[in-house]
């Protein structure tokens, strides 16, 4: 995790679209500015990174399921709940189940663990629309190479 | 429709906190009673979920914003109820 690029996810360990499932793996890095601020002398990953880190691999599921051809952003988040602490250093697991496939946009439920239990989740809808332009297009299948998203999501994108 | 109909005030009484007497045929969802394109969304899930479809939103966006039909279509319940029927139809044909 590069928490001052908002880069979430380090590597994306399933993806599964059938099974409208995906898997990353993240680690909380051991030092970064945001723990200056959060907190001084007692250095957690802020709640709302959490939820990033939710959003980032819902949206690499629903692009994924439509094989690169639509951007999904984030526009609710419902049920979020932060259940423990997670540190710098820490392993993290964030995992997206897709419940909604809709005309426009997409529902997932996400979750994060950390040592098999779960520490973070949320009910995370998105607008899926065209890509506004081909930088952010260019930049996402750039990251898609880096996070390990399978070429064949984006062969033909 | 009379079952399509009770299913889909419920559910925006209960997605949007509206009333569910304020909730009628002739209602426009968004002119009558103020859902926002957000709330529309939520709506929209429960909808699809409900019946096993998937509404097609984004061509009805099209419609309307390309000036080929009236919002109404779509979005007065008597005429929104029509197509999720009809939609229903189409699945179990």
């Amino acid at each position: 995790m590069r928490l001052e690029y908002f880069q979430m996810i380090d590597r994306i360990s399933l993806l599964d679209p059938e099974a409208r499932l995906a898997r990353a793996d993240c680690r909380v890095p051991d030092e970064s500015p945001v723990f200056e601020g959060h907190f001084p002398g007692h250095p957690l990953l802020p709640g709302v990174l959490m939820i990033e880190t939710m959003a980032q691999i819902g949206g690499w599921l629903v692009l994924a399921t439509l094989r690169f051809d639509r951007m999904p952003f984030l526009v609710q988040v419902k049920e979020a709940k932060l259940r423990a602490f997670v540190i710098p250093g820490q392993a993290l697991e964030a995992e997206a189940k897709l419940l909604h496939d809709g005309s426009g946009f997409a529902v997932v439920a996400g979750k994060i663990s950390a040592d098999g239990k779960t520490v973070a989740g949320a009910e995370i809808t998105y607008r899926v629309v065209p890509f506004p332009n081909a930088t952010l297009k260019g930049e996402m299948l750039k990251t898609a190479r880096r996070i390990a998203v399978p070429k064949a999501f984006f062969d033909a994108a | 429709m009379s079952s399509t109909f009770d299913t889909v005030a419920g559910i925006i009484s209960e997605t949007c906190d509206i009333p569910r007497e304020k909730i009628t045929l002739e209602s426009h969802a968004i002119n009558d009673l103020g859902i926002d394109s957000l709330d529309f969304l939520d709506v929209a899930f429960a909808i699809d979920k409900a019946f096993g479809i998937k509404m097609p939103l984004e061509q009805w966006t099209q419609d309307v914003n390309e000036g080929k039909t009236s919002s109404d279509k779509y979005f007065v319940l008597q005429d929104l109820c029509a197509n999720i029927d009809a939609l229903v139809a189409a699945k179990t044909a």
